[in-house]
């Protein structure tokens, strides 16, 4: 399957990713080269098999919902690269063009 | 001084029971080889030398028993707490957890000294640990080779001397890979045997902890501290059974399975023939080798390139410039620029390509065709498994398909590298137990066998892996650092 620049600009946006052009163009020749070693998996008759996300049945876990004590700001912060006013400091996030 | 290349933890216990050397006095003489050797294998990417000293002071001051004050080294993708932690990663440079990861914890409670953090293929995604930000680490075997990875800085700090003791990490072979090619022990736990708190998630469904060791014997010792349930990861579970040390000379009456069909093509003729000895040598221990089918396990990798990458991408979403770690001088104008930026500097080419594989695989359109034929072939896999392990007690195959290769030589090929997990992954798929052991030498380098077992079977990978590795003999002590 073959991988087209518009196709890697598209995922690297979805993840958001800033790529330069050889980067772009690079990608897309590794992807398809990687992705053409599934063309494997396409000889599987996988009709009625059902997937598994976890190698391991669980049953849900749940534990008490019990109040407890958050991490205290400070030390949170202490960890950020920006901060002020006790907040994450970020560009604007409005009027975010995409 | 002691010598500590060889060194087990079992003997650093008997000699620190003994008080032929004090906990102050083994630490040293750890850190003094790392010091003089380091700079070699760059093994470490920080060594808490006056931490594990205090430590060892305080043990020392206090009285100690089992294994307290046997140093560990600790895989940089393990938090610590209030010490950097960066995953091999220029986005979490200077990053300081709030919390000990919860395998950390119980190392420390078991009195285990964590001696340093050590190198690896960034956010785990390599088999090499030239994926690193900060440089690459060299095989004490032959400093011009990898060392495998991605836990390629665990393997080698335990191979080269630099502690007895070390854990990794194991996505699709990232403890069991460089072992192999350390000439070392690495087990791959039961998923869910061993808390991933605080563990930087890679592949949340794949990902476990693990022990590496110069013996079986030792690398049970260390998963008996570090495995069990933590409430932090609900995916761990109490064990169903105590750790047990092995002490079995014996194989009589185990049934070994062997998928010799996955060994047609790809695996290297010394790999090969050291694998075969090892299992003439189970034989002669009254092993019963037979030949097993795993129809499936071909496309273990496959499926595990698009699966792995899938979570990854969404896992390593939170690494964005906000909170922690890596902020551009300018970050642009708006938040979405600052992500993209900062992401952009932040990740080396490997975590960009698997971030955009596994955002395709997952993107609006693809996710039927490759994410959810990925989990379905999954499904298969471990079927194959389950089966198998009704006809054999374990499953054996070579660790990895060659011996440590030379830096450099599969960095511009992407699959070439992901092809050193063909004979790893399949496990990891199926959420169960392998243990790598050294079966001999090929061309002067290390080889690794593999011994896989139905789930929680760790106990009946430590009693076969214990009595095939006294029966080999194998020698665990790199020529290279003899001499130094």
């Amino acid at each position: 399957m073959a991988i087209s620049d518009e196709d890697v600009l598209h995922v690297a946006r979805l993840a958001r990713l800033t790529l330069s052009d050889d980067e772009v163009k690079r990608t897309a020749e590794q992807l398809s080269a990687i992705l053409g070693h599934d063309g494997a998996l396409r000889e599987l008759d996988l009709t009625g098999v059902p997937p598994t996300a976890h190698a391991l049945q669980m049953e849900n876990v749940t534990r008490p919902d019990e109040p407890r004590p958050s991490w205290p700001r400070d030390e949170v912060l202490a960890d950020a690269p920006a901060v002020q006013d006790g907040m994450f400091r970020v560009p604007p996030t409005g009027g975010a063009q995409e | 001084m002691i010598d500590t290349l060889g060194l087990t933890a079992e003997r650093c216990v008997e000699l620190l029971d003994a008080r032929e050397v004090s906990c102050r006095e083994l630490t040293e003489a750890y850190l003094e080889r790392i010091e003089r050797l380091d700079g070699v294998v760059h093994a470490f990417l920080r060594v808490r030398s006056a931490e594990a000293l205090a430590e060892a002071d305080r043990l020392d001051a206090e009285g100690r028993t089992g294994l307290q004050g046997v140093p560990i080294a600790l895989k940089d993708i393990l938090c610590t707490r209030g010490e950097e932690t960066t995953a091999g990663s220029r986005i979490l440079q200077g990053h300081r957890p709030l919390y000990d990861a919860g395998c950390v914890t119980r190392a420390k409670a078991a009195g285990l000294v964590p001696i340093g953090k050590t190198n690896m293929d960034e956010f785990a995604m390599g088999s090499s640990t030239e994926h690193s930000a900060f440089g690459v680490t060299h095989n004490p075997w032959d400093p011009s080779r990898v060392p495998g990875g991605s836990s390629g800085g665990s393997a080698a700090a335990v191979a080269a001397g630099f502690a007895p003791l070390s854990l990794g990490t194991d996505t699709g072979g990232s403890i069991r890979q460089p072992a192999a090619l350390c000439g070392i022990v690495g087990l791959k736990p039961t998923y869910g045997a061993v808390s991933r708190h605080g563990l930087i998630a890679f592949g949340s469904s794949l990902d476990q902890v693990g022990p590496f060791a110069l013996t079986v014997r030792d690398a049970a010792l260390a998963y008996q501290a570090i495995a069990g349930h933590d409430p932090c990861d609900s995916t761990s579970v109490p064990l169903s059974q105590p750790v047990r040390i092995p002490d079995g000379e014996r194989l009589d009456g185990v049934r070994i399975g062997v998928p010799y069909h996955l060994l047609e093509q790809g695996i290297e003729p010394g790999v090969r023939a050291s694998f075969d000895a090892a299992l003439e040598r189970a034989a002669s221990l009254g092993a019963e080798i037979l030949p097993v089918e795993l129809p499936h396990a071909r496309f273990g990798l496959p499926a595990y390139y698009l699966i792995a990458p899938a979570e990854a991408s969404a896992n390593l979403a939170r690494f964005d410039g906000v909170r922690y770690g890596l902020r551009l001088e300018e970050p642009g104008d708006t938040i979405v620029e600052m992500y993209g930026r900062t992401r952009a500097e932040g990740f080396g080419t490997e975590v960009k390509r698997r971030i955009m594989l596994g955002t395709y695989a997952l993107s609006s359109g693809y996710y039927d065709a490759y994410y959810g034929t990925a989990l379905r072939t999954r499904t298969l896999i471990r079927r194959d498994f389950d089966e198998a392990f009704d006809k054999v007690d374990l499953i054996s195959t070579p660790t990895s398909p060659t011996v440590a290769f030379p830096i450099g030589d599969r960095l511009d090929d992407p699959w070439a590298m992901y092809a050193c997990d063909v004979l790893t992954v399949p496990l990891n798929l199926s959420g169960l137990p392998g243990i790598s052991i050294p079966s001999g030498l090929s061309e002067g380098l290390p080889v690794g066998l593999q011994l896989m077992g139905p789930a929680f079977a760790e106990n009946r990978l430590f009693e076969a892996g214990h009595a095939l590795e006294r029966a080999i003999a194998f020698e665990p002590v790199p020529p290279e650092l003899v001499a130094q």
